[in-house]
């Protein structure tokens, strides 16, 4: 199961090897980056491990002209799927003007763990995306995989917004709060914009989406180990 | 004889929960009379001489004033130990560093100097400790609950006996400055006032430095006869930080400055009085009863000596209220009238005179002036209202009389012996405390009791319909059992309330009401336990879909984190969408979304139109899409709660009439009449689509022709109501009269309409029978090419003819009418048309009691109800026909949506944000004395989305497979046959 070691290859350098590159770098205060780094970082190691593995590898035609604008469409359909994020979020209640760059970074991360592998095993093909996400439409253990996983990721993300009402008194959110208040004392954010000023908005859902696509990994080979006795799959 | 047992069946239900919610309130909504009568010089409390207000001293009243000024300070949120003198430490032990400790030295450094000018106590505040409750305490003496029932409607300001209005009525100047909220209590009673905003739990300094700004200019200039500073910082500063913050310490440090200086400036007829009117927890919060929050300090210190011994060690602790008639007869006023609290007697001590018998006369005097007014207030009390112990009343009386009798002998023999005079003022202390504890059990405690058992009638109810809704779709289930066994408990109830009763004991209607539930309830609950085992398991009885059961577990979850309960307006709106996009995820997993050749299992696709069949993925997509804006756009209308100071309420909830500047105000009328025109607009679209507006039917004339008459009516009042001020001088009899007759004849139109629809609420139907075009019968033959749908759906019309048969033996055995032919498409129309009608017909009075802008709400309410009858119809199985079954996620999406639409229509279940206004929507002038009228409209304000919404949820029986395509369709026969 070659997808169960990429958790711990990913979430350690997370918290460790950035620290040494950037200055004053920590997940909460700024979580901008982090994302930014997290979201290129799984990109980059789905995107190894499709080239790597080749798990779905189509004998039909390899054309180089056929290949980038599969990479085109690819590119296309992850945009679209993070505006399509954004919208979402903006309908569960996440600020319309204000704060737009987390709200479409969280877009970003939330894509990143669930749209790239989608697009990386089964292509730009919204019909085998369909078939793949109902009931007994899954033909191999990888689908299978990618199944837990984005389901796992999305649950995690609706259970990291359940932090939100909760008034922040917590250690790390008072932390958050007070940069946050001398940052509008100083008029920074203003001048700056709000990109500038650690926000308390999407940490916690972009946490929990994190969370859940670890969860997802670590589950998703348990799970087809459990039940190995009971996968058949159709061959279609 | 079903439909009697069905109604009979409800109405019981409709008992055991109203009994539920009545005994739950009794325990926890804490209520008291407000009485209006007021103590005046003239009026002595009893009879008996004065002792020396007769003596015709200036200032002097029921007795002679020893203070002719006073200067209140109040501090907010002073705990007692925030003033506690702190024992100099031993050098052994380490310096105490507790933030609040110890901070306000001058009191300290007072007290050891001038023992016998100054004295510190421990004073209990009553729950609950809020600000206004507490201001109302301290100036009328007695005890404030969350709801005082008087005749103040839509006011804060204090009806009741207080010593403002004391002063106030003795010529006395009153000079504020501080929280604002005295403002609202007490409005107009003070000769000079400086306000400042109390809103902003964060801002820690306004208040108090605006106070400082006046407060020694103010006392210099000796305009003033009570001067009373209220300060907010420290009550805020708990707030944002807690009492264990350096905030805290800096905030106390100047209130120590302040009080240092004000004793400086202190004259020798003057008062100088400290007090917290409340304390708060560890985390700087307050409102319960817990020790950290009643526990306040209070400071009393007079230039003049004062107190004739030296203080105790460890300060007394006095009631809160106990300052009232204190100050009241040290200032030379009467004590108001509806006081409780006790005399402290120490300050009426003579202490010039080393004489302690005149000291102890004195003391005594007080205290009988206090008792004579405290029985005088129990007496009034009791004949207005039945809410305290017969008994303890006698008791109370009888000790009275005899401490009474006791004094009266006392006072023809002035030199009589020391114990006697010892023995009347405890016993007149007695008589004081002994009503205090008897007001505060039934005015000021929680019955935790009642609580837990109005809790527990409601869970049994609430199991009672879950058990009832299941076992009702079984076949043969008959409601007549349940009845025979309820009615065998309510006998037995009645029959134990007749003994008690003969015994002589005196029941409250609402135990009594409890009880009766409870009765009624056993039986069944014993059936329901002795079934458990035997038939079959209770799982079985419980088909929640695990999904739709985990929203609703977070949901009741939520109801016990105080966060989410502030945070519910947001909190409910992404349930919904979450349940929304569940149901549309669940539909896909199940593959009910896809192109049927996708599947392996076929599904009956047909559509209500007769265009292509639709794409059945993207449209339930869609209907998701829109429902999420929906709820989106429906959340621009929100209050905030009072807890949130960061937080903005939407300007949209208030009324066009508060608008300055003509062409916004036009532009948005303009938007609520369209509002208006786009929700008949789309109800007579649909009742026309559904070929329901064509019968001569006085129903459908009065759809017709009575709803565009009351929008024209709604249109009419809104521009009235937000244009009154500028209507000319001419017209202003005329306009002040529409707006009296237009509302009610918007209302009285709606209640009629509602009774022609109650006296025919089947009129399409028998339109249908009657002279309906047939076009669209479910016989006619299918036209479509022959093809495998083609067969597919002709398997609708078979189910049809079912449910045409079904229907109609029932309506033949009900009605006894003769043969009824019965056409299948308006038959899936009939009852939702019904429906449709009356909700319309019912929201048009409940859009008059809001503001107009809130009328946008209504639109997206019946647009969004609409939507989700869509969605929900797109994944109903098709079973076979049978009785209906409501699917849980429905019955949750509607209850989440009405609670979704309560906040967006503006509201907040908490007291101050009651749209009182509401009352007065057609009543310009009040009502009088009258208070179920305005009652009803506030109450109708207030549950306006719940209304529309359980009368709407009859429509979730349309979800029947048949209709389904159809939408709004049919209603549910459980409820109407």
């Amino acid at each position: 199961m070659p997808l169960s070691a990429s958790p711990a290859a990913h979430t350690r350098p997370g918290i460790f090897i950035p620290s040494f590159f950037l200055e004053n770098f920590s997940i909460l205060e700024t979580h901008l980056t982090w994302l930014c780094i997290c979201s290129v970082f799984v990109t980059a190691v789905n995107l190894l491990l499709y080239l790597v593995v080749k798990p779905n590898a189509s004998s039909k035609r390899s054309s180089l002209s056929y290949k980038v604008t599969r990479f085109l469409k690819c590119c296309i359909y992850f945009l679209m799927s993070c505006f399509f994020f954004h919208v979402i979020f903006v309908l569960y209640g996440a600020p319309l003007i204000e704060l737009v760059l987390e709200t479409f970074l969280f877009a970003v991360i939330l894509s990143t763990f669930t749209t790239v592998p989608c697009l990386c095993l089964l292509g730009p093909n919204i019909k085998a995306w369909l078939r793949v996400f109902s009931r007994n439409g899954v033909t191999s253990i990888w689908e299978n995989s990618l199944q837990i996983t984005t389901i796992s990721s999305f649950i995690g993300t609706w259970l990291g917004a359940f932090p939100i009402p909760l008034d922040w008194e917590r250690p790390w959110q008072m932390a958050i709060e007070r940069k946050y208040k001398m940052c509008t004392s100083l008029y920074v954010c203003t001048r700056h914009g709000a990109s500038h000023c650690p926000q308390v908005w999407p940490i916690s859902c972009t946490l929990g989406a994190t969370f859940g696509y670890v969860a997802g990994l670590v589950i998703s080979p348990l799970w087809i180990y459990w039940n190995r006795k009971q996968l058949t799959y159709k061959n279609h | 004889m079903q439909k009697i047992s069905v109604l009979l069946f409800l109405a019981w239900v409709c008992f055991l929960f109203y009994a539920g919610i009545a005994l739950f309130t009794s325990g926890f909504l804490l209520t008291r009379l407000e009485l209006t009568n007021h103590s005046s010089c003239q009026e002595p409390p009893g009879p008996g001489s004065l002792p020396w207000g007769s003596q015709g001293k200036p200032g002097a009243c029921w007795m002679a004033s020893r203070f002719s000024r006073l200067v209140l300070v109040l501090i907010d949120a002073l705990r007692f130990d925030f003033a506690q003198p702190q024992p100099s430490h031993s050098p052994g032990e380490p310096p105490v560093s507790l933030p609040f400790l110890g901070k306000l030295n001058c009191l300290q450094r007072i007290l050891e100097i001038q023992p016998h000018h100054a004295r510190l106590y421990q004073s209990k505040a009553d729950p609950p400790t809020t600000t206004m409750q507490r201001l109302k305490a301290l100036t009328t003496g007695s005890l404030p609950t969350f709801i005082d029932a008087g005749s103040n409607f839509a006011s804060h300001a204090i009806v009741e006996d207080n010593l403002i209005k004391q002063l106030a009525s003795a010529g006395r100047r009153v000079v504020f400055m501080g929280d604002d909220t005295w403002k609202d209590l007490f409005p107009g009673a003070f000769s000079q006032a400086f306000f400042f905003p109390s809103f902003n739990v964060r801002d820690l300094h306004t208040v108090d430095n605006g106070i400082l700004e006046h407060l020694y200019p103010t006392m210099d200039s000796g305009e003033w006869d009570m001067l009373i500073a209220h300060f907010l910082g420290v009550d805020h500063c708990g707030h944002k930080y807690g009492p264990h913050h350096p905030e805290m310490a800096k905030k106390l440090s100047q209130m120590d400055q302040v009080i240092q200086g004000l004793v400086e400036r202190l004259e020798n007829d003057t008062l100088l009085v400290v007090i917290g009117d409340h304390g708060m927890t560890m985390t700087g919060d307050h409102g319960g009863d817990s020790e950290l929050e009643i526990s306040a300090a209070l400071f009393l210190y007079s230039p003049k000596a004062l107190f004739p011994g030296a203080p105790p060690e460890e300060p007394e602790i006095v009631p809160q209220i106990s300052l009232v008639p204190t100050l009241a007869l040290l200032l030379g006023l009467p004590i108001p009238f509806g006081n409780i609290g006790e005399v402290m007697a120490e300050l009426f001590s003579e202490v010039e005179d080393s004489q302690s018998h005149s000291s102890a006369l004195a003391q005594a005097s007080a205290l009988h002036l206090n008792a004579q007014q405290v029985s005088r207030f129990l007496h009034t009390y009791s004949a207005a209202a039945q809410d305290l112990q017969v008994k303890e009343l006698h008791r109370l009386q009888t000790l009275f009389n005899k401490a009474s009798a006791d004094y009266q002998r006392l006072l023809q023999r002035p030199q009589g012996p020391e114990a006697a005079l010892q023995t009347v003022i405890t016993e007149l202390q007695q008589f004081l405390r002994g009503v205090r504890a008897m007001c505060i059990q039934s005015w000021a405690r929680f019955s935790l009791g009642r609580m837990a058992g109005g809790a527990a009638l409601m869970a049994a109810a609430c199991f009672l319909c879950l058990l009832v809704s299941q076992w009702a779709t079984s076949p043969g289930f008959c409601f007549r059992p349940l009845l025979t066994l309820m009615a065998c408990g309510l006998a037995g109830t009645i029959v134990c309330a007749g003994l008690l009763t003969t015994t002589g004991l005196k029941l409250d209607p609402v135990v009594l009401g409890a009880m009766a539930a409870a009765g009624s309830l056993l039986p069944f609950l014993w059936k329901a336990w002795a079934g458990w085992g035997s038939r079959r398991p209770l799982v079985a009885l419980l088909p929640i879909p695990g999904p739709v059961l985990l929203f609703l577990l977070i949901r009741f979850a939520a109801f016990f984190s105080d966060s989410f309960v502030v945070a519910e307006a947001r909190a409910t709106p992404f349930l919904l969408g979450s349940l929304i996009l569940l149901l549309i995820a669940q539909l896909h997993w199940e593959g009910k979304l896809l192109p049927p050749k996708l599947l392996t299992i076929p599904r009956l696709c047909f559509s209500a139109s007769t265009g292509p069949p639709r794409h059945n993925g993207t449209h339930a997509l869609g209907l998701g899409v829109g429902l999420l804006l929906c709820i989106r756009l429906a959340g621009l209308f929100h209050r905030c709660p009072e807890e949130t100071p960061a937080c903005h309420s939407s300007p949209w909830l208030s009324p066009l009439a508060s608008m300055v500047g003509g062409r916004a105000k036009n532009l948005w009328y303009g938007a609520c009449v369209g509002a208006l025109v786009a929700l008949l607009a789309a109800v007579r679209l649909w009742l026309r689509r559904y070929s329901n507006l064509k019968s001569p039917e006085p129903s459908v004339l009065f759809v017709r022709w009575g709803l565009p008459l009351m929008a024209l009516g709604t249109a009419a009042y809104w521009a009235l109501a937000s244009g009154a001020d500028e209507a000319p001088p001419r017209l202003r009899a005329l306009v002040a009269g529409a707006s009296v007759v237009l509302p009610r004849a918007v209302a009285g139109l709606a209640a009629s309409g509602l009774m022609l629809l109650l006296w025919r609420p089947v009129t399409v139907l028998v339109k249908a029978t009657t002279g309906a075009p047939r076009t669209r019968t479910v016989l006619t033959p299918f036209s479509g090419p022959p093809t495998s749908r083609a067969d597919l759906d002709y398997v609708v019309p078979q189910i049809y003819r079912h449910m045409q048969e079904e229907f109609r033996g029932r309506l033949e055995r009900t009605k006894s009418q003769g043969p009824l032919t019965v056409a299948a498409c308006h038959l899936g129309s009939v009852y939702s048309a019904a429906m449709v009608t009356a909700l319309t017909l019912l929201a048009f009075p409940l859009l008059l009691l809001h503001a107009e802008r809130i009328s946008l709400v209504f639109l997206l309410l019946f647009l969004q109800s609409f939507l989700l009858l869509h969605l929900l119809a797109a994944g109903i199985p098709i079973t076979t026909p049978g009785p209906f079954t409501v699917p849980w996620q429905a019955v949750s999406a509607w209850a989440l949506m009405a609670t979704q639409t309560f906040y967006s229509m503006g509201h907040q279940p908490v007291f101050p944000a009651i749209h009182w206004h509401a009352a007065f929507v057609g009543f310009p002038e009040g009502h009088g004395s009258s208070t179920w009228l305005p009652a009803l409209l506030v109450g109708a304000n207030t549950f306006a989305s719940h209304l529309l919404f359980a009368d709407s949820g009859l429509c979730l029986g349309s979800l029947h497979p048949p209709q389904a395509s159809h939408g709004l369709e049919g209603v549910c026969p459980q409820v109407h046959f």
